[in-house]
């Protein structure tokens, strides 16, 4: 089977810092890949670089669009890259402010890349929209709430449903439970490990904490001063972690 | 009258060779620490076979080499799926991942609990994984809840607050929901009562007759001697450490 999605020798300098140096991999359909490290480890570099919002100074990002073609991102025009951004592809960020349109009401947030794929009709955005935040579990009388009235876990929800609604196939994560309660964290990470589970999704997420790589990760890819430092089976790394730095990362956990 | 040929041996479903396995601890200047050196041993449909010896001799380290939970430092462990032969110490994580869904199962000493989710819906998840339709996994996961005797007011929370020996029945339902040819436990009476020991050497007596290959350890004197087929001396494969 070809992978959905190949990154190769991704590389990225800002002045004289790497911040992300050759880093190359491919994520198969379904697959959860963890991308864990420390602040300054370059993992939220990489996702911008994959996403196309950060230029790279060097390597490539292919993906294999819904027709069947495997297409170097470097060769889509700026309309086509737009188009599979908001429908085949999601993006959930750490500050919801940026995932989010926070003057435009929780259903407008949902319906808004609905109508991106060219859906008109009210009635069906509505109750599509409605759908999507009961399956996030928002009450629907808070359809017309913006989500500056959300809490943060709310907010992370919605972003969930706003980028999930168009059925996408590939979802960037970055940070998506960190800054919250850790009740409330607890909840969205169930909620995203469903989703991913029940959509099939192939996901790349970006976080710090292991406990998040380990509940909802295939594989893990472990950062530190923009490098790959170890790769593999998440739980294999995280029970038998090989480099020092991976070391480290696993015995500095504190146990609940 | 010519004697009946003895049925052919049937192959190993799972075959340690030659497997050592030692940790360098980068923390501690790089002190390496051998567990375990020219482990050799074959488990075949049917059997169960149980690994003994001292803790700390490599036990746990075994069976979590068999789930590809840690590297081999050398050797090659072979699990027969289908056909073919898949060697877990060089097994790519995609087919490692493939494995577990079709082929190993795993019964690990505790728990690791999702938060929000109930116990039925636990096993049931792992039923589904294991490739059981909806339906069915719904049904069994019930049905072995029910013979651990896992009082069915349980059944819709999140096992976070259940005792161990509840969590260790979830966790025993879990790993033996769906069929798979090979089966490792570490340990998975360690904290029931008798009645409930009684149960687990009855499920494994099951699996074996359907032709299950399995690999534990269980430190209860009485599990171990119902349910072994052989006992595998760990200690023995320390020998080469010593030298």
């Amino acid at each position: 089977m070809e992978p959905l999605l190949t990154v190769d020798g991704l590389t990225k300098r800002y002045g004289r810092r790497l911040a992300c140096d050759s880093i190359g991999f491919t994520l198969d359909p379904g697959e959860v890949l963890a991308v864990v490290g420390e602040s300054g480890s370059g993992k939220s570099t990489l996702l911008s670089l994959i996403a196309g919002e950060v230029a790279a100074d060097a390597g490539s990002v292919a993906y294999r669009m819904r027709d069947g073609a495997t297409r170097d991102l470097d060769t889509l025009s700026v309309v086509e890259r737009r188009a599979l951004m908001r429908t085949d592809w999601g993006f959930v960020r750490q500050d919801a402010t940026q995932g989010l349109r926070m003057a435009v009401s929780a259903g407008g947030n949902v319906g808004e890349r609905l109508m991106g794929v060219g859906d008109r009709h009210y009635g069906r955005i509505r109750a599509t929209a409605l759908d999507w935040l009961a399956r996030v579990e928002i009450a629907p009388d808070r359809i017309d709430d913006p989500p500056t009235r959300f809490s943060g876990g709310m907010r992370q929800r919605l972003q969930i449903a706003r980028n999930l609604v168009t059925a996408p196939r590939l979802v960037l994560m970055d940070e998506p439970t960190s800054g919250l309660d850790v009740s409330v964290q607890a909840r969205l990470l169930d909620m995203i490990r469903g989703l991913v589970a029940e959509l099939g999704l192939a996901v790349i997420i970006v976080t710090h904490d292991l406990a998040v790589a380990r509940l909802l990760s295939h594989r893990v890819l472990v950062m530190r001063a923009g490098r790959v430092i170890e790769t593999g089976l998440t739980d294999q790394v995280l029970d038998d972690p090989q480099a020092a730095y991976t070391q480290l990362l696993v015995s500095s956990v504190l146990a609940a | 009258m010519t004697p009946a040929p003895s049925p052919l041996p049937l192959p190993p479903l799972l075959a340690f060779e030659d497997v050592a396995k030692s940790f360098t601890l980068h923390l501690r200047g790089g002190a390496v620490l051998p567990v375990i050196a020219g482990a050799t041993l074959a488990v075949h449909p049917g059997e169960c076979v149980v690994l003994g010896g001292a803790s700390g001799a490599g036990k746990s380290s075994l069976l979590k080499m068999a789930y590809g939970n840690y590297r081999c430092a050398a050797g090659a462990i072979r699990v027969r799926d289908g056909a073919r032969t898949v060697d877990l110490a060089t097994a790519a994580p995609r087919e490692i991942l493939g494995l577990r869904r079709t082929t190993l199962a795993y019964v690990s000493q505790f728990l690791r609990v999702i938060p929000r989710v109930g116990a039925r819906a636990v096993v049931e998840a792992a039923g589904l994984d294991g490739g059981l339709a909806p339906a069915a996994a719904r049904t069994r996961a019930a049905e072995l809840l029910a013979r651990l005797n896992l009082p069915e007011r349980l059944w819709a929370l999140p096992p976070a607050t259940f005792s161990g020996g509840e969590q260790q029945r979830v966790n025993i339902a879990r790993g033996l929901i769906a069929d798979r040819p090979i089966l490792l436990m570490d340990e998975p009476t360690a904290s029931l009562d008798a009645r409930n020991r009684a149960v687990v050497v009855d499920l494994i007596a099951e699996k074996r007759a359907a032709g299950t290959a399995i690999l534990g350890i269980f430190h209860d004197a009485d599990v171990r001697e119902a349910v072994a087929t052989r006992i595998v001396d760990v200690s023995a494969f320390r020998g080469a450490l010593a030298a």
